[in-house]
């Protein structure tokens, strides 16, 4: 039998993407980022996301198709992020794959963007052994998930309690004069510093917080406690070391996501931990994550970069996966779900 | 020529037409449903029309002014069909629409001075447009309080949600079926939607200082350690 072909759209944050994949193999891979267009507000903003996914959605898919040079007829099925995101940015992309879908008389597939970024990785790396922890950090989320089974075995075992650790570094690079979005400066920044000059505090890793927190994510107190530190350096007319305050600030969080996945990978006893989300693509969260796996003995994957950030390849794979498996496609009032959850691989 | 007309600036409306004569009208009136419900209205009217998608020559989309959500679904549907099977798009205001309507209601007497379209914006605003007696629009779309409308006679759904504008005014729906027979005949707008409105974002300003927050047992204290050289 040959390999499922699909059109896969992603637009829950600031990136649209279109990709297309048969089986295995990338046939396109488009994304056109409003990233820019966020930077002077510090964040992402969603009526600014929403905007500009309608603007880029058309040309992005045109250039998706031109570039696998594949017909449509030829496609097995269109699959789209039905949730979790922003409503308004979901929304574009649902709309529009509902309709090639129908246009194209193809079955429409709405899938879970966690678990997308999940089995990207396959696509590197081949089959994921199973069971399988998933560690998946950006500017949107910080999810610690076990993987029993690709379509209906994701379970969220931790989650942030406050901001996703992608959010914390934009707050951080704001409070430290950087650029946004803050992950890729203070990552550089962090090369020339020394990771231990400020002790910065490691949210929820306290034993009193370990009872119910084990698996959670706090990044909040740490995001003050750095910029109370800037401010009293400031105060006190000392100059900022800001290569320092992004080492420790960047060794806080690399240290806590690293070791509470590790921890998560010995208690749940699974030995393949997958990253996922723009923030896989930092350095020391990386470094960290080997050493510590490699230490435990866990096979530590990640995809490569460009498939770590969020992009429509990942969608169409497991809207190859999806339809390997012979699952049902998604009904005709099928809609966009903010808040999807990760148990909810295909709506 | 067959058109297909898609608004969804207010609730979801869709129709085919073959040159004058409409076909199929579908409408979903649950302005929460834009998603969900436009791709199997337009399968429906599609249906009732017995045309393929393939066989239709133009679509003619609303691009508001109208909350925003709903009518990006509206938009991003037509342009993905348009794409999907190469059918040329042609886009307009919806407020020109009404005004469609507005010409065949309001008797020649009632609009000789001009007369108003206007759609309910939320935040108790309105959009509306002005039109000379012939139904052309006079100036560009606007949004703002409904206090603010000219005295003239208006069109459209936006009379319903204010008491106000009741006295002069005739609450009339987008008419797709207007909009697939004679789309053609109004004035193409731009590529972006008539959104009218920034979005709401605000750029920070100062940050807000931590130093006034007390202390919490584990927050760092200022302490810089030398690094090795
Ligand atoms: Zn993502």
């Amino acid at each position: 039998m040959s390999e499922p072909l699909v059109l896969g759209i992603e637009s829950s944050c600031d990136e649209t993407g279109v990709g297309i994949v048969r089986g295995q193999e990338i046939l396109a891979n488009e994304v056109a980022s409003s990233v820019d267009q966020h930077a002077r507000f510090g964040g992402v903003v969603p009526e600014i996301a929403s905007r500009a996914h309608l603007e880029a959605i058309g040309p992005t898919l045109e250039r998706a198709l031109a570039t696998a040079g594949i017909d449509p007829s030829e496609l097995d099925g269109v699959a789209v992020t039905s949730g979790p995101g922003l409503m308004g940015a979901l929304a574009v992309g649902v709309a529009a794959a509902k309709a090639l879908a129908y246009a194209w008389n193809k079955p429409l597939y709405g899938v879970n963007h966690l678990a997308a970024h999940v089995l990207v990785d396959e696509l590197d790396h081949g089959p994921l052994p199973l069971p399988a922890l998933a560690l998946l950090v950006s500017g949107g989320h910080t999810q610690l998930l076990k993987v029993e089974d690709l379509l209906t075995g994701i379970t969220e075992i931790g989650t942030t309690i406050d901001d996703a650790a992608g959010e914390a570094y934009d707050k951080v690079a704001r409070v430290l004069g950087l650029a946004y979005p803050g992950g890729p400066v203070i990552d550089k920044a962090a090369q020339q510093g020394d990771p231990r000059a400020i002790a910065f505090p490691r949210g929820l890793t306290a034993r009193h917080d370990l009872a119910k927190h084990r698996f959670d994510f706090s990044f909040s107190g740490l995001k003050t406690a750095v910029t109370r530190w800037v401010e009293l350096a400031e105060r006190d007319g000392r100059e900022v070391p800001v290569n320092d305050v992004s080492a420790s600030f960047q060794e806080a969080v690399a240290d806590v996501l690293s070791a509470k996945a590790v921890d998560a990978c010995r208690f749940h006893e699974v030995d393949t931990l997958v990253l996922g989300g723009g923030v896989a693509a930092n350095s020391r969260l990386r470094g960290l994550l080997e050493e510590r796996c490699g230490d435990a003995g866990i096979t530590l994957r990640r995809p490569r970069p460009g498939l770590c950030t969020d992009n429509g390849v990942m969608i169409a794979a497991l809207g190859v996966e999806v339809i390997r498996h012979g699952g049902r496609p998604s009904p005709a009032d099928l809609g966009a779900d903010a808040g999807l959850p990760v148990s909810r691989v295909l709506v | 020529m067959t058109v297909l007309a898609i608004d969804t600036s207010t609730d979801v409306r869709v129709a085919v037409a073959d040159g004058p004569t409409v076909l199929a009208r579908a409408t979903e009136h649950d302005t929460r449903s834009h998603v969900e419900q436009l791709v199997p209205l337009i399968r429906r009217a599609l249906e009732q029309a017995a045309l393929d998608l393939a066989r239709i020559d133009l679509i003619v989309v609303g691009m508001g002014p109208g909350p925003f959500t709903g009518l990006r679904v509206g938009i991003a549907t037509a342009q993905a069909l348009a794409i999907a099977d190469a059918i040329p798009l042609r886009r307009v205001c919806s407020l020109d629409v009404l005004a469609l309507t507005g010409v065949r209601t309001l008797s020649p007497a009632d609009r000789a001075e001009g007369f108003l379209t206007c759609t309910d914006a939320r935040r108790k605003e309105v959009y509306w447009a002005r039109y000379d007696a012939a139904g052309v629009r006079d100036g560009e779309p606007r949004v703002g309080p409904p206090d603010a409308l000219p005295d003239l006679p208006i069109i459209g759904p936006g009379v319903a949600a204010y008491p106000q504008l009741g006295n002069r005014g005739t609450v009339e729906a987008v008419d797709a079926g207007l909009l697939a027979t004679r789309g053609t005949e109004l004035p193409e707008v731009g590529a972006s939607p008539l959104y009218l409105r920034r979005p709401d974002a605000a750029v920070p300003t100062r940050r807000k200082s931590a130093l006034a927050l007390p202390q919490r047992p584990g927050a760092a204290r200022p302490r810089i350690r030398r690094r090795p050289a």
